[in-house]
């Protein structure tokens, strides 16, 4: 995905366990935090098919 | 290399003759120049249609899916790898194969050939080291070596890795070949870039599949493109679904992919889609020193587990 050029930031990976809901939580908060520090994203938007 | 020949159609006719086999799969003459067909024969009369030059990019294993008879085959280098890549994924068994092994000298790149020809090609001949491109009014004469597929020039096997008889003896493996360098080039530019590059080489794509079915690889029986319940991917040419598939297509021969340039050899519109592919099969080299299809002992990277896997993108 990096080498076709999508931004690594906006790639994450995490194990977490079904009993791990804390670290469930956390990964979460912190995907959510730094995605919205990168702003929305160019590559793979579709734009919506033109109304007829 | 049309020396071949002889041999092949001997094999095939006395395998078919002995009853040895059911059918033979190998390649006859296509209707366009460059363009060698593939080819099923049942009976020792029809040996004769059988071809060999190097117009045989076609990857033959592709037509072994899931058979049930006995089949003689025609591999070259990459062929035998697909054959052993099928036996390993449960797609044909060892046994119903009668592998006809060719040492291949790499095969001619007909986009090549189509761009430098001053006009429409209407039959290409080779001869030894040259390769002779005859029109309608000029004959060019070019230099084989540097008229190989792409994929041929940074070829590491070009003997069959398994096989029941050679059509003749090995022929020198290419030293000194440097497999990566297109990848390298392409991992040491920005994200941005990167991006760029992709957008620029999928731009001409129509989407017609050419490359998945002349893949080896892709034997689902409903590939994802073509499902539509659910529908994971649009099916026009919007950029973003046309990468979609490329990329999507690419993981799905993580581990599989012999490099044979089936895929880029069918394109009608000359994309080089193994810069996708390229990629994971030298991202398994390096991470797991794992090359497919060349023994039937080991089980593929990606369907094993072991304790020294790489694993640190994972937390």
């Amino acid at each position: 995905m990096e080498h076709m050029g999508i931004d690594p930031g906006r790639l994450q990976f995490s194990w977490i366990s079904s009993a791990e809901s804390t670290k469930f939580v956390e990964v979460v908060k912190d995907v959510t935090r730094s995605i919205k520090a990168l702003g929305p994203s160019e590559h793979f938007v579709k734009s919506k098919a033109k109304a007829a | 290399m049309t020396g071949y020949v002889d041999k092949i159609r001997e094999i095939a006719e006395r395998l078919l003759r002995e009853c040895k086999v059911d059918k033979v799969i190998g390649f006859r003459r296509g209707t366009v120049p460059m363009m060698n067909e593939p080819c099923i024969i049942t009976k020792p009369g029809e040996a004769a249609q059988l071809v060999w030059d190097g117009h045989c990019g076609i990857n033959l294993a592709n037509y072994l899916t899931d058979r049930k008879e006995r089949i003689g085959v025609v591999a070259k280098g990459c062929d035998s790898r697909n054959i052993v890549n099928h036996i390993i994924e449960n797609k044909i068994k060892r046994d119903q194969l009668f592998i006809i092994g060719v040492p291949c000298q790499g095969m001619i790149d007909r986009h090549r050939i189509a761009a430098l020809a001053s006009g429409e090609v209407l039959a290409v001949s080779e001869r030894g080291e040259e390769v002779v491109v005859q029109g309608a009014d000029f004959e060019q004469t070019l230099a084989r070596a540097d008229m190989l597929q792409q994929n041929c020039r940074v070829c590491w096997h070009r003997n069959p890795v398994i096989f029941d008889e050679m059509v003749a003896e090995p022929v020198a493996e290419q030293s000194g070949v440097d497999r990566y360098q297109d990848v390298r080039h392409v991992e040491s530019l920005p994200t941005e870039q990167k991006w760029d590059f992709f957008e620029k080489l999928l731009a001409p794509c129509i989407r017609c599949y050419a490359c998945r079915n002349a893949c080896p690889l892709c034997y689902c029986p409903t590939c994802f493109v073509d499902e539509s319940r659910p529908q994971w991917v649009g099916k026009g040419q919007d950029p973003t679904d046309t990468r979609t598939f490329h990329f999507l297509r690419a993981y799905h021969c993580a581990g599989r992919c012999t490099d044979c340039g089936a895929c880029e050899r069918a394109c009608p519109v000359g994309i080089n889609m193994r810069t996708f592919t390229k990629k994971l099969e030298k991202d398994c080299y390096d991470l797991f020193g794992w090359e497919t299809g060349l023994t039937l002992e080991t089980r593929p990277p990606l369907d094993v587990y072991r304790p020294q896997d790489p694993g640190s993108f994972i937390k």
